[in-house]
Protein backbone atom coordinates (compact mmCIF):
# COMPACT_ATOMS: atom_id res chain seq x y z
CA UNK A 1 0.00 0.00 0.00
CA UNK A 2 1.62 3.49 -1.18
CA UNK A 3 0.95 7.00 0.88
CA UNK A 4 1.76 10.02 0.75
CA UNK A 5 2.04 12.58 3.66
CA UNK A 6 1.66 15.99 2.84
CA UNK A 7 3.91 18.27 4.89
CA UNK A 8 3.57 22.12 5.24
CA UNK A 9 5.52 24.62 6.73
CA UNK A 10 4.58 24.00 10.69
CA UNK A 11 3.40 20.27 10.85
CA UNK A 12 5.17 18.79 13.25
CA UNK A 13 3.58 15.37 13.60
CA UNK A 14 4.70 14.09 9.66
CA UNK A 15 7.85 11.96 10.98
CA UNK A 16 5.68 10.71 13.65
CA UNK A 17 3.20 9.47 11.21
CA UNK A 18 5.69 8.29 8.79
CA UNK A 19 7.63 5.61 11.24
CA UNK A 20 3.99 4.54 12.34
CA UNK A 21 3.33 3.94 8.31
CA UNK A 22 6.35 2.80 7.83
CA UNK A 23 6.12 0.25 10.84
CA UNK A 24 2.42 -1.16 9.24
CA UNK A 25 4.82 -1.60 5.92
CA UNK A 26 3.49 1.59 3.87
CA UNK A 27 5.17 2.46 1.55
CA UNK A 28 5.23 6.00 2.16
CA UNK A 29 6.90 9.30 0.35
CA UNK A 30 6.98 12.68 2.11
CA UNK A 31 5.59 15.63 -0.10
CA UNK A 32 5.90 19.24 0.17
CA UNK A 33 2.92 21.38 -0.08
CA UNK A 34 4.46 23.27 -3.53
CA UNK A 35 4.42 20.12 -5.24
CA UNK A 36 1.87 20.20 -7.73
CA UNK A 37 1.75 16.56 -8.70
CA UNK A 38 0.72 13.53 -6.35
CA UNK A 39 2.50 10.28 -6.71
CA UNK A 40 -0.04 7.45 -7.37
CA UNK A 41 -1.29 6.91 -3.71
CA UNK A 42 -3.37 4.16 -2.10
CA UNK A 43 -3.98 7.08 1.15
CA UNK A 44 -2.72 10.22 1.78
CA UNK A 45 -2.01 12.01 5.06
CA UNK A 46 -2.52 15.35 5.96
CA UNK A 47 -0.57 15.72 9.57
CA UNK A 48 -0.90 17.35 12.80
CA UNK A 49 1.26 20.49 13.38
CA UNK A 50 0.59 24.20 13.53
CA UNK A 51 0.67 24.89 9.64
CA UNK A 52 1.45 28.45 8.77
CA UNK A 53 1.57 29.19 12.58
CA UNK A 54 -2.43 28.46 12.66
CA UNK A 55 -2.71 32.44 11.22
CA UNK A 56 -5.97 33.48 9.73
CA UNK A 57 -7.72 30.70 11.37
CA UNK A 58 -6.41 26.87 12.02
CA UNK A 59 -5.30 24.91 8.52
CA UNK A 60 -7.06 28.20 6.99
CA UNK A 61 -3.64 28.90 4.48
CA UNK A 62 -2.28 25.32 4.37
CA UNK A 63 -5.92 24.40 2.85
CA UNK A 64 -5.28 26.94 0.14
CA UNK A 65 -1.19 25.54 -0.77
CA UNK A 66 -0.51 24.00 -4.50
CA UNK A 67 -1.01 20.43 -3.64
CA UNK A 68 -4.47 20.67 -2.23
CA UNK A 69 -6.37 21.31 -5.60
CA UNK A 70 -4.48 17.20 -6.24
CA UNK A 71 -5.79 15.97 -2.97
CA UNK A 72 -9.20 16.91 -3.68
CA UNK A 73 -8.85 15.30 -7.14
CA UNK A 74 -7.68 12.61 -5.71
CA UNK A 75 -10.25 12.03 -2.94
CA UNK A 76 -12.90 13.12 -5.35
CA UNK A 77 -11.43 9.52 -7.42
CA UNK A 78 -11.99 7.66 -4.47
CA UNK A 79 -8.17 7.40 -2.39
CA UNK A 80 -8.38 7.18 1.17
CA UNK A 81 -7.97 10.59 2.99
CA UNK A 82 -6.68 11.15 6.46
CA UNK A 83 -6.35 14.26 8.34
CA UNK A 84 -4.90 14.15 12.08
CA UNK A 85 -5.63 17.28 14.34
CA UNK A 86 -4.31 19.98 11.98
CA UNK A 87 -4.82 17.67 9.26
CA UNK A 88 -8.47 17.76 10.58
CA UNK A 89 -8.60 21.38 10.72
CA UNK A 90 -7.46 21.50 7.07
CA UNK A 91 -9.98 18.83 5.66
CA UNK A 92 -12.81 21.24 7.03
CA UNK A 93 -10.71 24.46 5.41
CA UNK A 94 -10.51 22.81 1.98
CA UNK A 95 -14.32 21.88 2.10
CA UNK A 96 -13.70 17.70 2.06
CA UNK A 97 -15.04 17.48 5.36
CA UNK A 98 -18.23 19.45 6.45
CA UNK A 99 -18.12 21.76 9.99
CA UNK A 100 -15.11 23.41 11.88
CA UNK A 101 -13.31 23.19 14.79
CA UNK A 102 -13.53 25.90 17.13
CA UNK A 103 -11.39 27.10 20.10
CA UNK A 104 -11.87 24.66 22.92
CA UNK A 105 -14.51 25.59 25.12
CA UNK A 106 -12.31 26.10 28.19
CA UNK A 107 -9.51 28.13 25.96
CA UNK A 108 -6.59 25.85 27.03
CA UNK A 109 -4.28 23.87 25.20
CA UNK A 110 -5.13 20.47 25.81
CA UNK A 111 -2.34 17.56 25.83
CA UNK A 112 -3.72 14.38 27.23
CA UNK A 113 -4.58 10.70 26.79
CA UNK A 114 -8.67 10.52 26.20
CA UNK A 115 -10.49 7.92 25.81
CA UNK A 116 -12.64 7.40 22.60
CA UNK A 117 -15.44 5.00 21.55
CA UNK A 118 -15.51 3.39 17.90
CA UNK A 119 -19.05 4.07 16.90
CA UNK A 120 -18.55 2.85 13.12
CA UNK A 121 -16.46 -0.36 12.93
CA UNK A 122 -17.56 -0.71 8.91
CA UNK A 123 -15.03 1.87 7.03
CA UNK A 124 -11.81 1.38 5.57
CA UNK A 125 -10.30 3.08 8.54
CA UNK A 126 -12.08 0.92 11.40
CA UNK A 127 -13.00 -2.69 10.28
CA UNK A 128 -10.18 -3.80 12.49
CA UNK A 129 -11.64 -2.20 15.93
CA UNK A 130 -15.11 -3.76 17.45
CA UNK A 131 -18.29 -1.64 17.18
CA UNK A 132 -18.20 0.64 20.29
CA UNK A 133 -14.36 -0.30 21.46
CA UNK A 134 -12.36 1.91 23.77
CA UNK A 135 -9.45 3.35 22.89
CA UNK A 136 -6.94 6.01 24.45
CA UNK A 137 -5.63 7.84 22.76
CA UNK A 138 -3.59 11.00 23.11
CA UNK A 139 -5.11 14.44 21.90
CA UNK A 140 -3.22 17.58 21.61
CA UNK A 141 -4.96 20.81 20.37
CA UNK A 142 -5.93 24.28 20.94
CA UNK A 143 -8.62 24.11 18.38
CA UNK A 144 -10.63 21.09 18.42
CA UNK A 145 -14.32 22.08 19.40
CA UNK A 146 -16.40 20.34 16.54
CA UNK A 147 -18.89 22.74 15.30
CA UNK A 148 -21.39 22.27 12.63
CA UNK A 149 -25.08 23.22 11.15
CA UNK A 150 -28.08 21.12 12.55
CA UNK A 151 -28.26 19.75 8.63
CA UNK A 152 -24.63 18.47 8.50
CA UNK A 153 -25.66 16.90 12.15
CA UNK A 154 -28.49 15.22 11.33
CA UNK A 155 -26.64 13.88 8.03
CA UNK A 156 -23.63 12.83 10.43
CA UNK A 157 -26.17 10.56 12.75
CA UNK A 158 -28.58 9.36 10.23
CA UNK A 159 -25.84 7.92 7.86
CA UNK A 160 -23.46 6.55 10.30
CA UNK A 161 -20.34 9.29 9.68
CA UNK A 162 -19.36 10.04 13.71
CA UNK A 163 -15.79 7.63 13.56
CA UNK A 164 -15.24 8.33 17.17
CA UNK A 165 -16.92 10.40 20.02
CA UNK A 166 -14.91 11.61 23.74
CA UNK A 167 -16.21 9.41 26.23
CA UNK A 168 -14.95 8.24 30.01
CA UNK A 169 -13.17 5.09 30.78
CA UNK A 170 -16.61 2.95 31.06
CA UNK A 171 -17.56 4.29 27.48
CA UNK A 172 -19.99 6.67 29.26
CA UNK A 173 -20.65 9.57 26.67
CA UNK A 174 -21.13 12.52 28.16
CA UNK A 175 -20.50 16.49 28.76
CA UNK A 176 -18.04 15.17 31.65
CA UNK A 177 -16.23 13.31 29.12
CA UNK A 178 -15.69 16.09 27.13
CA UNK A 179 -12.60 17.40 26.76
CA UNK A 180 -13.14 20.68 24.50
CA UNK A 181 -16.73 21.41 23.89
CA UNK A 182 -17.49 19.42 20.39
CA UNK A 183 -21.14 18.83 19.62
CA UNK A 184 -22.26 15.56 20.38
CA UNK A 185 -18.38 14.53 22.17
CA UNK A 186 -17.54 13.94 18.26
CA UNK A 187 -13.56 13.21 17.64
CA UNK A 188 -13.88 12.01 14.49
CA UNK A 189 -15.86 12.02 11.37
CA UNK A 190 -16.16 10.56 7.67
CA UNK A 191 -17.47 12.06 4.31
CA UNK A 192 -20.52 10.83 3.06
CA UNK A 193 -18.41 8.37 0.90
CA UNK A 194 -16.22 7.23 3.94
CA UNK A 195 -13.24 7.75 2.21
CA UNK A 196 -12.03 10.73 4.52
CA UNK A 197 -11.43 10.52 7.59
CA UNK A 198 -10.95 13.61 10.07
CA UNK A 199 -9.58 13.19 13.73
CA UNK A 200 -8.61 15.37 16.21
CA UNK A 201 -6.68 12.16 18.50
CA UNK A 202 -3.17 11.26 17.00
CA UNK A 203 -3.93 7.50 16.44
CA UNK A 204 0.31 7.26 14.78
CA UNK A 205 1.42 8.46 18.60
CA UNK A 206 -0.70 4.85 19.88
CA UNK A 207 2.18 2.16 17.77
CA UNK A 208 4.59 1.71 20.36
CA UNK A 209 4.07 0.31 23.84
CA UNK A 210 7.36 1.27 25.01
CA UNK A 211 6.50 4.71 24.46
CA UNK A 212 2.67 4.80 24.78
CA UNK A 213 0.22 1.96 24.29
CA UNK A 214 -1.09 0.49 20.62
CA UNK A 215 -4.54 1.51 20.66
CA UNK A 216 -3.68 3.41 17.29
CA UNK A 217 -2.57 0.25 15.23
CA UNK A 218 -5.76 -1.21 14.00
CA UNK A 219 -6.18 2.24 12.53
CA UNK A 220 -3.65 1.48 9.82
CA UNK A 221 -3.97 -2.36 10.44
CA UNK A 222 -7.34 -1.15 8.75
CA UNK A 223 -6.74 0.21 5.85
CA UNK A 224 -4.38 -2.43 4.93
CA UNK A 225 -7.02 -5.16 5.03
CA UNK B 1 -9.59 52.20 -3.35
CA UNK B 2 -9.22 50.76 0.03
CA UNK B 3 -11.91 48.82 2.25
CA UNK B 4 -12.52 47.37 5.33
CA UNK B 5 -14.09 43.53 6.43
CA UNK B 6 -15.06 43.27 9.59
CA UNK B 7 -15.57 39.37 10.66
CA UNK B 8 -17.48 38.21 13.50
CA UNK B 9 -18.77 34.93 14.73
CA UNK B 10 -22.62 34.08 14.02
CA UNK B 11 -24.74 34.85 16.81
CA UNK B 12 -25.16 31.28 18.12
CA UNK B 13 -21.59 29.68 17.53
CA UNK B 14 -19.91 29.93 20.76
CA UNK B 15 -17.17 32.90 22.00
CA UNK B 16 -14.74 31.60 25.00
CA UNK B 17 -12.55 34.58 24.01
CA UNK B 18 -15.62 37.01 23.98
CA UNK B 19 -16.66 35.51 27.45
CA UNK B 20 -13.35 36.12 29.25
CA UNK B 21 -13.15 39.16 27.91
CA UNK B 22 -16.53 40.30 29.19
CA UNK B 23 -15.81 39.19 33.06
CA UNK B 24 -12.42 40.55 33.03
CA UNK B 25 -14.52 43.91 32.53
CA UNK B 26 -16.55 43.12 34.69
CA UNK B 27 -14.46 42.03 37.25
CA UNK B 28 -12.71 45.86 36.70
CA UNK B 29 -16.25 47.22 37.87
CA UNK B 30 -17.59 47.99 34.24
CA UNK B 31 -20.34 47.82 32.99
CA UNK B 32 -21.44 46.05 29.82
CA UNK B 33 -24.17 43.54 28.33
CA UNK B 34 -22.24 41.67 25.80
CA UNK B 35 -19.22 41.35 23.93
CA UNK B 36 -18.78 39.22 21.03
CA UNK B 37 -14.62 39.37 19.69
CA UNK B 38 -14.13 39.52 15.82
CA UNK B 39 -11.25 40.18 13.19
CA UNK B 40 -10.59 43.41 11.38
CA UNK B 41 -8.75 43.63 7.89
CA UNK B 42 -8.14 46.91 5.61
CA UNK B 43 -7.45 46.00 2.04
CA UNK B 44 -6.57 48.27 -0.79
CA UNK B 45 -7.20 47.58 -3.91
CA UNK B 46 -6.25 49.18 -7.55
CA UNK B 47 -9.75 49.41 -9.30
CA UNK B 48 -11.54 52.55 -9.63
CA UNK B 49 -14.87 51.33 -10.14
CA UNK B 50 -16.47 50.47 -6.45
CA UNK B 51 -18.78 48.13 -7.75
CA UNK B 52 -15.82 45.66 -9.54
CA UNK B 53 -13.84 46.63 -6.09
CA UNK B 54 -16.66 45.50 -3.47
CA UNK B 55 -17.09 42.36 -5.93
CA UNK B 56 -13.65 41.29 -5.71
CA UNK B 57 -13.51 41.88 -2.15
CA UNK B 58 -16.38 39.52 -1.67
CA UNK B 59 -14.25 36.62 -3.17
CA UNK B 60 -11.65 37.29 -1.11
CA UNK B 61 -13.94 36.91 1.91
CA UNK B 62 -15.35 33.83 0.81
CA UNK B 63 -12.45 32.24 -0.54
CA UNK B 64 -10.17 32.77 2.33
CA UNK B 65 -10.93 35.02 4.78
CA UNK B 66 -13.92 34.22 6.03
CA UNK B 67 -15.41 30.90 7.24
CA UNK B 68 -18.51 30.85 6.57
CA UNK B 69 -19.90 27.89 8.46
CA UNK B 70 -19.48 29.95 11.77
CA UNK B 71 -18.55 33.66 10.55
CA UNK B 72 -20.40 36.77 9.50
CA UNK B 73 -18.86 39.54 7.28
CA UNK B 74 -19.18 43.62 6.81
CA UNK B 75 -17.19 45.36 4.03
CA UNK B 76 -17.13 49.11 3.94
CA UNK B 77 -15.26 51.70 1.91
CA UNK B 78 -12.83 53.71 3.75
Amino acid sequence: MKSSIIVFPGSNCDRDIAVALEKMQFKNKMIWHKETKLPKSDLIVLPGGFSYGDYLRSGAIAGKSLIIDEVIKAANEGCLILGICNGFQILTETGLLKGTLLRNKNLKFINKDVQIKVMNNETRFSNKYKKNELLKINIAHNEGNFFTDDNHLQELNDNNLIAFKYCDEKGIINEESNPNGSLENIAGIYNSKKNILGMMPHPERMVDKLISNTDGINLFSSLLN
Amino acid sequence: MKFSITVTLKKDVLDPQGKVVQNTLMNLGLNLKNIRQGKYFEIEVDEKDQTKAEKNIDVMCKKLLVNLIIEDYKINKL
